[in-house]
């Protein structure tokens, strides 16, 4: 008996020592992959990383250059992207923790949202090539950025709802038994507890937006330079912007075609690319984090 | 309520103005936010849409023989899904053959076994990584897991398995480096991190005392996870797994890279394939006639409907936790 018992509790030891070591073995693991990938994106991006990436526009196969034009699409596209979206996702947001909680639309709506925050989004390229670059017969800046803005709207309602439901019942009640007004009490009590809160999700948004290649594809496509307006301004001359009609550059889709092509330039330069997309988000989602952890609540 | 015969004087009447004024504010602020939380119904209901209507001629030339042939020719317009079909759910079935355990046994480690003073930074850095564009798993596969592949594991795998029945079909040669098992792997890679974040936040909604019960009983560190903390966030676990096999199905960067790009089905998992999103990434800008565009987007229909399916169970089973939980929802 004595001899059974002992040989039960050595198997249960041998097991628990077996199947933990495996899951620390599968930390290791795991972590040891995503070293690799950052130890090789720093190294590699090194490489042709140099001033001029910054100012020159992107070359064609066997040329040099930079990446001047696709930085800059990249930033007014996810800037525009965000402008519209934001606004939208707040106000969404704000539905469903301030008047809808509990409704069928409110139920609907966060069913559908939290599907699209992970619906593939090269379909959502899709959608916006049928919906604008269909009819307006050419890629253009506005295609991608509504297609960006269509990722930001379910990121930013999802964490705006979040974060108000954070706010206490009982900051509502006392500003509403003053009678302000159930708007004011949204736009100078509840948005302003939850502003930290909120602003995370906005960059969490532009950090997810920032990497995104799939739904330009076929909505901004891409542009070996820069397409320019220009608007007359009567007796003091012209004013010069970016063409938002016309196909813009951007960071990501410059790395995808520059990575398919066979130069070996344009694969340093894709790397480097890559390095600063990186760069740009771990930096935005440290300051999203940073945010988060300032919340008032 | 305020009496009647207070309404004829001056204030009151101020009052009701502004009472007034205060609801009419109140209903339009209201208005817009609903229209706001419309709005995301609106982009749903749009993408289906749209789809539908882009996808028309296809539905129609095709129908559902789309489903089932394997020919894929511009030239002739002659297109079937069968190959991107396959690829997309071999290569998820495979990356989540890797990445689920492996996934729960970095929440294991974050949750039971790692030093409290590492635990903040690697829970962190993981889910940092998880944020991490898709594209760059993409760069990185193509230029240093591809070659590495190529000449290392691939004709490794070959070797040990040459002379078992099946297995030496699915891993037959030649090594290209580029095709579904890489795709499935780097896939696999790209995932983990998201299903040990959402598996330790699962793990945590654990009530202490039943872990703690169970030590007191004598289990091991082992019986508790396995017998205990897993049975009990089993619906979190499925959800969060379903959530990132729905990321997986729809994963278009890191795919197209090294999936190789072809329309073929092959028994060996290391020849090359495509998957619906690969296809439509790098075929739709160039694609040309009436029909090559229908049969993309008719293809991004199919993807469409899978991966809503995967992410509405995989809601439903996280819902349901939320509840039991008590709300509080992440």
């Amino acid at each position: 008996m004595n001899q059974m018992n002992r040989a039960l509790y050595m198997r249960r030891r041998m097991r628990n020592t077996v199947f933990l070591s495996l899951s620390v073995f599968a930390a290791i693991f795991g972590i040891a992959w995503l070293a690799l990938i950052l130890y090789s994106l720093v190294t590699k991006g090194m490489e042709a990383l140099s001033f001029s990436v910054f100012t020159q526009m992107t070359p064609s196969q066997g040329g040099t250059g930079g990446l001047a034009n696709a930085i800059a699409g990249s930033l007014i596209m996810s800037t525009l992207a965000v402008v519209i979206g934001t606004p939208i996702g707040i106000f969404g947001g704000t539905y469903l923790a301030e008047y809808g909680r509990h409704n069928l639309l409110s139920v609907v709506v966060r069913f559908i949202n939290d599907i699209l925050l992970s619906a593939p989004s090269i379909l959502i390229g899709l959608f916006v090539y049928q919906l604008i670059v269909a009819p307006m017969h050419g890629f253009s800046a506005y295609a991608g950025i509504v297609a960006l803005a269509v990722i930001v709207i379910p990121v930013v309602v999802r964490t705006t709802e979040n974060m108000l439901l954070l706010v206490p019942n009982t900051l509502r009640e006392a500003a509403a038994a003053l009678g302000t007004p159930r708007n004011h009490v949204i736009r100078t009590v509840t948005w302003r507890a939850a502003r930290a809160g909120i602003v995370t999700g906005v960059l969490l948004a532009v950090a997810r937006i920032s990497g995104e290649t799939a739904p330009l594809l076929f909505t901004a496509l891409g542009n070996s330079g820069w397409s320019w307006e220009t608007l007359p301004l009567g007796k003091a001359g012209t004013i010069s912007y970016p063409a938002m009609d016309a196909p813009m550059a951007s960071l990501p889709k410059v790395i995808f075609d520059f990575a398919g092509s066979a130069d070996d330039g344009l694969h340093r330069l894709a790397w480097t690319g890559a390095l600063i997309i990186t760069f740009a988000v771990l930096t935005l989602s440290i300051l999203a984090r940073i945010f988060e952890s300032q919340r008032e609540l | 309520m305020v009496s009647t015969d207070l309404n004829e004087n001056f204030a009151a009447s101020g009052r009701d103005a502004a009472l007034r004024r205060f609801t009419r504010g109140d209903s339009r602020f209201r208005l817009l936010t609903q229209l706001a939380a419309f709005l995301v119904v609106l982009i749903f209901v749009g993408i289906i849409i749209t789809l539908f209507i882009g996808a028309e001629p296809a539905i129609k030339a095709f129908g559902w023989g789309f489903f089932t042939s394997s020919v894929w020719n511009p030239v002739t317009e002659k297109f079937g899904a069968f190959p991107l079909i396959y690829g997309t759910l071999v290569t998820s079935a495979l990356a989540m053959i890797v990445a689920v355990p492996v996934g729960i046994g970095i929440a294991i480690f974050l949750t039971e076994l790692c030093p409290r003073q590492l635990k903040r930074p690697i829970g962190i850095a993981v889910e940092l990584l998880a944020g991490i564009p898709s594209i760059i798993y993409g760069i990185w596969g193509f230029f240093i897991f591809v070659p590495f592949f190529q000449t290392t594991i691939e004709p490794w795998l070959i070797g040990i398995f040459a002379n078992i029945p099946i297995l030496q079909d699915m891993f037959a040669g030649p090594p290209y480096g580029i095709g579904i098992f890489t795709a499935a792997l780097i896939l696999s890679i790209m995932i983990l991190p998201f299903i040990s974040a959402v598996t330790r936040d699962v793990f945590a909604t654990v009530p202490p005392i039943l872990k703690e019960a169970a030590y007191g009983l004598g289990c091991t560190t082992w019986e508790v996870m396995w017998r205990i903390v897993l049975p009990y966030s089993r619906g979190g676990v499925v959800g969060g797994a379903m959530l990132a096999l729905g990321r997986a199905l729809g994963e278009t960067m890191a795919v197209t890279f090294v999936v190789g790009n072809a329309h073929h089905i092959n028994m060996s998992l290391l020849a090359p394939g495509t998957t619906i999103s690969a296809t439509v990434a790098n075929e739709f800008a160039e694609a040309l006639g009436d029909l090559y565009i229908p049969a993309l987007i008719y293809a991004g229909l199919i993807l469409f409907i899978i991966t809503f399916l995967v992410l509405a169970a995989a809601q439903l089973m996280l819902r349901s936790l939320d509840q039991r939980s008590g709300g509080g929802s992440k």
